[in-house]
């Protein structure tokens, strides 16, 4: 069951993320909306609410993954999500990973699973 | 209602001047991205004092799902981390996500930080060694573009 928590934990989440960034995008070039905003973008904008959706389910599997699993596991293998992130964000948003942005990447993913040792 | 000196930054668009214009820009998203990396420790640490007087039966028993909801202190974590989700997604709306993921994770320094002054947790060398790995990454992918795909690119 460890494995269907931590896949809901992890799909929903970079799902979430990268419709976020999408639909976000769209509204910075006259500079970063403020927080009513942003509110209102949310209830207007279907995948803006999807992205919503997605990040509640990533939380509630995250939290009946570490019902059953300790938290020294949970936190650094949902940390898969911020490596999975990275890489769709050059194939789905088109970002350019340079090198020192994948070296910083890398260097991030990896100490994040050191602090939840 | 917060608008992260955006303003500004529009009417910036109005000038000629392009360098001012990418100046501004730049502040607002530091600005940012200081807000979403300190605000989502500070609502982690009220949580965990929330969560902390209550029972460790909580995981359990719904009921004390929804006593731990009106705990003072965790209804202002959930606030915070309502507020944090907002600002995180307007900071989207500037940065790339390959971006903001690696910058925020500073956070986790803050928490561990946190974690040691305030609720004098004890910290291992491995996790002192994380630390400074994220720290590390986090200047490296500051240091790089904050933009790099063009709307042709996401499409």
């Amino acid at each position: 069951m460890r494995w269907v928590w931590l896949s809901a934990v992890v799909i929903s989440a970079v799902a979430g993320d990268l419709l976020q960034s999408r639909e976000m995008k769209t509204e910075g070039d006259a500079g970063a909306p403020g927080l009513g905003r942003v509110l209102r973008l949310v209830v207007t904008r279907w995948k803006l609410g999807l992205s919503i959706f997605c990040m509640a389910v990533s939380f509630f599997a995250f939290l009946a993954l570490v019902r059953t699993e300790a938290l020294s596991f949970a936190v650094p293998a949902s940390a898969a999500s911020f490596a999975l992130e990275t890489v769709l964000a050059k194939f789905v948003l088109g970002e350019r990973l340079a090198a020192r942005r994948t070296a910083g990447a890398i260097l991030v993913c990896g100490g994040i699973v050191l602090v939840a040792r | 209602m917060l608008s992260w000196g955006g303003l500004e930054w529009v009417s910036a668009i109005g000038t000629t001047d392009k360098t001012a214009l990418k100046d501004r820009g730049k502040a607002v998203a530091w600005r940012l991205i200081v807000f979403v990396t300190l605000l989502k420790p500070l609502s982690n640490l009220f949580l965990a004092w929330g969560m902390k007087e209550l029972p460790p039966t909580l995981a359990v028993n719904p009921l004390l799902f929804l006593r731990a909801m009106v705990d003072p202190l965790v209804v202002i974590g959930i606030v915070m981390q309502i507020v944090w989700l907002l600002t995180r997604m307007s900071l989207l709306s500037v940065a790339d996500l390959s971006y903001v993921l690696p910058v925020t994770s500073s956070g986790y320094v803050l928490s561990a930080l946190l974690g040691r002054v305030v609720l004098h947790e004890q910290v291992s060398p491995w996790r002192w060694l994380g630390v400074a790995m994220i720290t590390l990454g986090t200047v490296f992918v500051a240091s790089s573009p904050r933009v790099t795909a063009t709307p042709e690119d996401r499409r």
